[in-house]
């Protein structure tokens, strides 16, 4: 089971390439189980869509 | 029509905007010059689809990349050894068990439109304290949308390098928020 640390590095990760089945796996497991990780998840895609819409000049 | 006074009010915007990737005032004020002069010889294109700040900032993004190409050499020259080991890192985020230190909040509406709002400031601010290519790689990627292999190729890293340094910025940037945030507001 990995810990937080790795799968905040993973959820990073996923936001720049397609993860491979295993660590889609081991990132699912450690998600359903981690409320932070999961907040931390949708953090960044929070962040990703302002950056995106402040990038383009919106 | 497009006036020149139109294009000039959009001078601070810009400015902040090539601020925040380059990070050294001559160039940005180069890099918006360059983009205000262009903007001007081909006002006739400017089609109106567009708002004329979403107009001059996809110019001023090439003027960006042209100057971060310009300036490989010397960007190279900053070395990784001034930035912390993964290790040191890490333990500012998480304990020894790997489990994060501080709970991770659930942001909702209205954290999302402060993000929108603060998004210059923070970022500004926060990036300070980043070393200027890993602020530079969050900007390409995030802000402008470019690929991984772009992003290395522009600033000269290994893949893995890209994606220790976007880790890095998107850690820090997303603590910046909440700090931010707690700092004022905290109950």
């Amino acid at each position: 089971m990995i810990k937080c640390k790795e799968a905040s590095w993973l959820i990073s990760a996923s936001l720049d390439r397609a993860l491979t089945m295993a660590e889609q796996v081991r990132l699912s497991m450690h998600l359903m189980l981690c409320g932070n990780c999961k907040n931390f998840s949708r953090q960044m895609a929070q962040l990703r869509a302002v950056a995106r819409q402040v990038g383009s000049g919106d | 029509m497009l006036t020149p006074e139109m294009i000039e009010a959009e001078r601070p915007y810009l400015m902040r905007y090539a601020l925040a990737q380059l990070r050294d005032k001559g160039a940005a004020d180069e890099a918006v010059q360059e983009t205000l002069l262009a903007a001007l010889e081909s006002a006739g294109s400017f089609s109106g689809k567009s708002s004329v700040r979403t107009w001059l900032t996809s110019i001023l993004r090439f003027k960006l990349i042209d100057t971060i190409r310009r300036e490989k050499k010397e960007v190279l020259v900053e070395s990784f050894d001034d930035e912390v080991s993964d290790d040191e890192f890490a333990d500012l985020f998480f304990a020894q068990d790997g489990h994060w230190r501080e709970p991770v909040r659930s942001w909702g509406a209205p954290e999302a439109t402060l993000i929108a709002r603060e998004f210059w400031d923070v970022f500004e601010r926060c990036s300070q304290a980043m070393p200027r290519r890993t602020a530079m790689a969050f900007v390409l990627r995030e802000l402008q949308g470019m690929d991984i292999a772009e992003i290395c190729k522009a600033l000269d890293v290994t893949a893995t390098n890209c994606s220790v340094m976007l880790y890095r910025a998107r850690m820090s940037l997303r603590e910046c928020f909440e700090i931010g945030w707690l700092g004022g507001a905290k109950a």
